[in-house]
């Protein structure tokens, strides 16, 4: 499924942009107020509250699920206000259409060329920006994800505010002084005048709210940045290592019931029956829902409600997918693009036809289904009561979640309060279009009306009814030259959604064609950490090193060759190849592998460096990871996030696989779908290029180019060529290991050649 | 009947079937909810706690076996509402992420570390086997470094 089709789902408004996030009318900051004020405090703006002592909240619209954004939008917004960096706390924005994060949306049309990070560009400001705020507020957007905090909350909203809330206290402290504002400069939550005298912002934040802030307030320049890019500590970090901070699963209600459930194992099986009488006379069992593809049971306490759910022997009917396997999807994968008709997307030059020239390679590559597995299993507190609905839960999107309960339970959205909570994990789960978990909540809780329930799926449901990575097959051609260096592209693949715009290529290729193929399989899908980059990282810089060594190149060499247009990914490339001590000599059986990807606006290479043993086991030693994102708002979020990817990655590259058996997901829980645990990981170190580009992702772009490192350099080590993850599932022997000693080794001469 | 629980010095008596699982009965029973449900089969480690000072995934023991027990969870490890050097030692490096794997990764490191105080590459790997789905690994390898290099320093200074 395309994440940028389902921000923009059903909002036909491509073209209409932001901002003047800053700008609210007053009606809108009253409203504000009520719904989100403590005593002794004021919104001045969209996202910022003062209050009197000085305390200064930032209303962040959008979801704590690990990746530090909470820190590195306070940092945004702090930096422009000049904030004493102390008195600044980060809170979740109520899921109200006030606090909608429309900047995300609008963003995801935005031609990320024109996106400066320094400014504002004038299109999106003036009148038409309140407008063009109600337009993002109907799309009832509050999502969290596309690496899209920073880059558009960020850069269109914190910012914005920030910096409007400032020269709405300069003109306090002015009015104050019956002086003119520009007598004033501000620093650390003071307005200082020029003759010494200043002002806490505490002390003029009431009578600040009383100016309306800019539209289109002056905003610092990247050399003006004090909190911008300071590795500062996270804010989330301290409730997190005493175990005070409560998660969606750690809600508790008074006299609240704990709902355990049983799902069709097949998808779009029908429940049949349950044996109900055998938990009639269960401690503490309350109540059996039955739902047309699960069953509920509700009970005083989680334990007895799951206990319970085991013995009810659910049966469930096939659906008419009871023979699907993962055979017989891979066949129809490998049909669809050998035989079945390729809808043709983007053509570059004269496209499929350029393979008619030179001498054509072909390879086929697989990525398989893969489960999200966030740590917390997917859970919802709902109570329905006098025809309302409250409902609590951690999800990517806390106003979209509030509109998608409210049709769940065919209730205007006015009847529906819902609280965003902390979620442990998302990685996409929890993005709309995945949200099985509230409806299967708020079903729930409508069958017994006035008692709160609280569903919790455990591992096993949570493994078995997520809504995967795709499983993705494709078929690359390449017509290169003599020299070996490709003059035509062609990546044909397969999918059950719409073209994919992280197929396209960055190297310099001048003929390039992309088709797919449909293929429906009732398997449910969804986005996961970097979405379609995940399999096209792995087509992409998996076929580029094969043709890389079928020219007798060195695939950095080779790749540099293909980037001579291209300054920041060469850059990128050249510095992880740099770092990684690239070209030195390893022991027998080691290797080293590079790729490199674009997602979400940044750049990453890896060269993973990995040892085949004797007896076939591979041992990944390290990672040098290179990345561009023009300017990390906290160098060690940003750090976090790559070594967080990385392992992320290898878990998935190593291990991960959902299989299909009669239907149904055969893995169950963390036994049978291995994450890399601490003796596994890998030393990671992570080199942050900067350069002038926009604001980039974090959470995602390092993901990519993970799988094809590691299988580049289990080439370079032992010679076999893995084109189908994960790489648990290939023998690695040492009979490869001594082919791989026949493998032309890279010509040290060449390396010099192209690098000058 | 009811069980006597002892958790972090304060005793308890719970009224839950015997084989109910210890961390259903601290989160839902005495309503700490520190300790975290992963996967119910002790294949992850969010549910670590201590008992009798050795670390244990609570989702797979019966409340009935620790009966009198000293069981000791993240909300008791600093004691007196203070962090432990540990706890403090995942700030410094800014370990966590999602946070919601921390609190039985730090209760399975202070055990694993009380009984080892210096320990090798290969004991931390075989003994701390917890999932973090994040990915903060290296942190906590970074985390765990420093402290086995100040004990080792403590150590050494005292000799």
């Amino acid at each position: 499924m395309n994440r940028r089709k389902f921000l923009l789902g059903g909002a036909t408004t491509a073209g209409a942009l932001i901002v003047g996030y800053a700008f609210w009318p007053s009606h809108r900051i009253a409203h504000s107020n009520l719904l989100d004020a403590k005593s002794g405090e004021r919104f001045l703006a969209s996202w910022i509250k003062i209050a009197d002592d000085g305390a200064i909240t930032v209303v962040v619209p959008h979801c704590d699920m690990g990746t530090g954004i909470f820190t590195s939008l306070s940092q945004m917004a702090a930096d422009e206000l000049d904030a004493d960096w102390a008195q600044v706390h980060a809170e979740t924005a109520p899921a109200d259409p006030l606090f909608a994060n429309g900047p995300l949306a609008e963003g995801a049309v935005l031609d990320l060329a024109s996106i400066r990070g320094d400014s504002i560009p004038t299109f999106l400001r003036g009148p038409a920006a309140n407008s063009v705020r109600v337009l993002a507020e109907f799309m009832d957007v509050q999502t969290t994800g596309g690496s899209s905090a920073v880059r558009f909350t960020g850069v269109y909203g914190m910012r914005v505010a920030g910096a409007a809330v400032r020269e709405m206290l300069v003109k306090a402290a002015a009015a104050r002084m019956n002086a003119s504002s520009d007598e004033f400069h501000t620093e650390s939550s003071r307005v200082i005048h020029a003759s010494g005298k200043s002002f806490a912002y505490g002390e003029l934040a009431a009578s600040a709210a009383q100016f309306a802030p800019s539209a289109h307030p002056k905003l610092k320049t990247r050399s003006e940045f004090k909190l911008i890019g300071q590795p500062v500590q996270r804010l989330d970090i301290p409730s997190k290592v005493n175990g005070s901070l409560r998660y969606g699963i750690d809600v508790k209600l008074p006299d609240m019931l704990y709902g355990a459930i049983v799902i069709s194992p097949i998808f779009g099986g029908k429940l049949v029956s349950v044996n109900e009488s055998a938990v009639a006379q269960n401690r503490g069992v309350k109540k059996v829902v039955k739902m047309d593809d699960a069953v509920v049971v509700l009970a005083d306490r989680f334990w007895r409600a799951r206990n319970a759910v085991d013995v009810l022997r659910p049966v469930f009917d096939h659906g008419g997918n009871g023979d699907v396997t993962s055979k017989t999807i891979r066949d129809l994968h490998q049909a669809a693009l050998r035989n079945g008709k390729i809808k043709k997307d983007k053509t570059v030059g004269t496209g499929y036809e350029a393979l008619k020239d030179g001498s054509v390679v072909e390879r086929f590559y697989n990525v398989p289904y893969l489960a999200h597995a966030p740590m917390e299993p997917v859970n919802t507190t709902a109570l329905y009561k006098d025809g309302t609905l409250e409902v609590w839960a951690g999800t990517q999107d806390g106003l979209g979640s509030r509109q998608f309960c409210a049709k769940a339970a065919g209730l205007h959205q006015d009847k529906v309060l819902f609280h965003l909570m902390p979620s442990g994990g998302g990685y996409g789960r929890r993005l709309p279009g995945l949200w099985n978990f509230l409806t299967y909540a708020v079903k729930t809780a409508m069958a017994v009306p006035g008692t709160p329930v609280k569903l919790i799926f455990t591992r096993e449901q949570e493994m078995q009814h997520d809504y995967y990575r795709p499983n993705v097959t494709s078929r690359m051609r390449a017509s290169v030259n003599a020299s070996g260096m490709p003059t035509a592209w062609v990546n044909d693949y397969t999918t059950d959604g719409d073209s994919n715009s992280e197929a396209y290529i960055f190297y310099g290729v001048p003929d390039q064609a992309y088709g797919l193929a449909k293929v429906d399989i009732h398997v449910p899908t969804g986005p996961w950490r970097s979405v379609e980059a995940s399999w096209h990282g792995f087509f992409t810089e998996s076929f580029v090193d094969e043709l890389a060594h079928e020219a007798h190149k060195d695939p950095v060499a080779y790749r540099r060759g293909l980037l001579q247009d291209k300054p920041r990914y060469l850059a990128t490339l050249n510095l992880a190849a740099e770092k990684s001590g690239w070209g030195t000599p390893l022991p027998l059986g080691h290797g080293r592998g590079i790729a490199m990807m674009e997602c979400f606006g940044t750049i990453v290479a890896h060269v993973a460096e990995v040892e085949v043993t004797d007896d076939g086991a591979v041992k990944v030693l390290r990672y040098t990871t290179a990345a561009d994102c023009g300017m990390a708002v906290n160098p060690n979020g940003f750090k976090a996030q790559m070594e967080g990817a990385v392992v992320f990655g290898l878990s998935a590259a190593l291990y991960g696989e959902i299989t299909i058996d009669h239907g149904a997901v055969v893995q169950q829980n963390f036994p049978d779908y291995e994450i890399v645990r601490l003796g596994e990981c890998p030393a990671i170190e992570v080199f942050v290029s900067e350069s002038d580009a926009p604001l980039g992702g974090a959470g995602e772009p390092g993901v990519p180019p993970v799988a094809p490192a590691l299988t580049n350099a289990i080439f370079a080590a032992c010679g076999v060529r893995i084109r189908e993850l994960p790489v648990k599932n290939h023998s690695l022997t040492l009979a490869s290991r001594q082919a791989a000693e026949r493998i032309p080794s890279p010509n040290a001469e060449e390396v010099i050649e192209t690098n000058a | 009947m009811a069980i006597r629980l002892n958790v972090n010095g304060i005793a308890h008596d719970v009224d839950v079937e015997p084989d109910a699982p210890l961390l259903w009965v601290i989160r839902d029973e005495l309503n700490l909810t520190g300790t975290k449900f992963g996967c119910g089969v002790a294949a992850c480690g969010a549910c670590t706690v201590h008992v009798n000072g050795k670390a244990m995934r609570s989702c797979s023991v019966p409340v009935g076996a620790v009966a009198n027990a000293q069981i000791t969870t993240i909300e008791g490890l600093g004691g007196n509402g203070g962090l432990s050097p540990i706890q403090q030692a995942w700030i410094e490096h800014q370990v966590p992420q999602c946070g919601y794997c921390q609190s039985g990764m730090i209760m399975a490191v202070s055990a694993f570390l009380a009984a080892n105080p210096a320990p090798t590459e290969d004991q931390l790997s075989a003994s701390i086997t917890n999932i973090c789905r994040c990915g903060t690994l290296p942190r906590i390898r970074a985390a765990l470094a420093a402290l086995t290099e100040t004990k080792t320093k403590v150590k050494g200074g005292a000799s």
